[in-house]
């Protein structure tokens, strides 16, 4: 324990994070720039969020990590051990007993509860950076709430695809304000953002931005009128639970056109198969 | 003079207390008008418990502090010197302040952020007699329907809340409780 400092970051790296971590909670959705550090792993692979988890934890903290849903791949196995070490924190991978939860791609099925705190790995924090990649531009476009650019684009996803084709990191609006990324979660998760009673806070380190959502706080999927936002769900049951609600992998199982639906939140899936559901 | 310095009361334990004091205005600003508690520290007068040990947790050389009214003194100075570092400089150029409410105004002497850097803006440390879930009722992020907070002045506030998404941010503090009122917190049921 004595080889790291806790959480592995210095004090003024934290205090650097901290400051702008209180500037994303004051000002919901926008993403204040942060001097990143380079971290023991490679950008993509979490920095951003593991600079805000490192920022944030406290020694009594439960961790849990959870990378597309599952607590058991490489990321995520990976993330919880470098806390473990660096940290002292206790780990967990039920949902419910976490204090902290640092997150890439979803938000788990089990709700989440007053106080605590998800953290989401965030690649590109921009929505606008695919359809204007001038970050004075954007900046500026955000300052106005000049965000046509986005209903442009969804509008011709329409025109094109006789629906919204925006599957994952779908744009939200927070209150009446800034236009967000709400990182690469399925749109099937965007309704999860609204509303919230947990403190969601994202990080992303290669782009150098933190912003964040404070519980409460309205968070509105864009859409039209006559094109209701949709967080559609592959039509199917899991195989292992039979959950018919949760969000759905499709896993090909071998070479002859084989495959199985599966929850992608391993801990909602076998709690629920231990529970004989 | 002869009075001895007094540097002593910082974090115990920097690495960890200021985690756990960083937690705390973590929850307060993102839940404002809630009463927490932030202890740990003795900071010398007229220092409060909370106010000192956020300062501790979020100052450092990278951070101006304006010290307002009583809080200018050499037993201040020395001690904020001494565990962080910061530098000491008029309202315009502070990113914090501490003082009481009378002491920082007016608050348009401090940087209220720029529409494409809102960031860029003060955080005021007020410090209040007594903190009491009464008088003045917050709306906004962070609130579920309404909360109350007996506010110094809820017309300069509202006011601050109305260049949204400028204006400043501000922690209240009350020997050691303090409260978090940012600037995207409406007031006054508006």
């Amino acid at each position: 324990m004595s080889a790291y400092n806790f959480a592995y970051l210095d004090e003024q790296t934290k205090r650097m994070i901290r400051r702008a971590l209180l500037k994303a909670v004051a000002i919901p959705g926008y993403q204040v720039p942060f001097a990143s550090r380079e971290m023991p792993m490679p950008y993509g692979w979490g920095t951003g969020g593991v600079q805000v988890t490192a920022s944030t934890l406290v020694p009594e903290d439960r961790l849990k990590v959870i990378d597309q849903g599952a607590d058991d791949t490489t990321n995520a196995v990976s993330i919880r051990r470098f806390f473990e070490v660096t940290a002292g924190v206790e780990t967990t991978t039920e949902a419910d007993r976490a204090t902290v939860i640092q997150t890439r791609h979803r938000i788990p099925e089990t709700p989440l509860q007053e106080g605590q705190i998800i953290v989401y790995q965030v690649p590109i924090p921009e929505p606008l950076r695919f359809l204007e990649p001038r970050e004075t531009e954007t900046r500026k476009m955000h300052s106005l709430g000049e965000y046509g650019l986005m209903h442009v684009k969804l509008y011709e996803d329409i025109a094109r695809h006789g629906e919204i084709a925006t599957t994952y990191a779908y744009p939200v609006r927070v209150g009446k304000s800034y236009v967000m990324d709400p990182s690469p979660i399925p749109k099937f998760d965007n309704p999860k953002l609204n509303g919230s009673p947990a403190i969601q806070l994202f990080g992303a380190g290669r782009e150098q931005r933190i912003y964040a959502l404070p519980p409460w706080t309205p968070v509105k999927s864009l859409d039209f009128e006559d094109y209701p936002f949709d967080p559609s769900r592959a039509a199917g049951q899991c195989a292992l639970c039979g959950s018919t609600s949760s969000y759905l992998d499709e896993v090909i199982t071998d070479d002859s056109g084989g495959r199985m639906f599966l929850c992608s939140d391993t801990d909602y899936c076998a709690r629920r198969v231990q529970e004989g559901a | 003079m002869s009075d001895a310095l007094n540097l002593s009361g910082g974090f115990k334990d920097p690495a960890l207390d200021a985690a756990r004091a960083f937690r705390v205005a973590l929850n307060a600003m993102s839940q404002p008008g809630q009463i927490f508690e932030m202890t740990g520290i003795e900071p010398p007068l007229p220092l409060s418990e909370a106010a000192g040990a956020l300062l501790l947790t979020l100052i450092d050389h990278e951070t101006p502090v304006h010290l307002g009214g009583r809080y200018n003194s050499p037993a201040v100075k020395q001690w904020l010197s001494f565990h962080t570092g910061a530098p000491f400089l008029p309202a315009p150029q502070a990113l914090f302040a501490i003082g009481r409410w009378q002491d920082l105004l007016p608050l348009t002497q401090f940087a209220h952020g720029e529409a494409e850097y809102p960031e860029r803006s003060a955080t005021l440390i007020v410090e209040c007699d007594q903190l009491l879930n009464t008088g003045s009722c917050l709306t906004g992020p962070g609130i579920k329907s309404q909360t109350f907070l007996n506010l110094p002045d809820e017309r300069g506030l509202a006011a601050n809340a109305a260049l949204f998404p400028l204006g400043l941010d501000f922690y209240l503090t009350a020997g050691s409780q303090i409260s978090g009122l940012p600037r995207s917190t409406r007031i006054g049921g508006v």
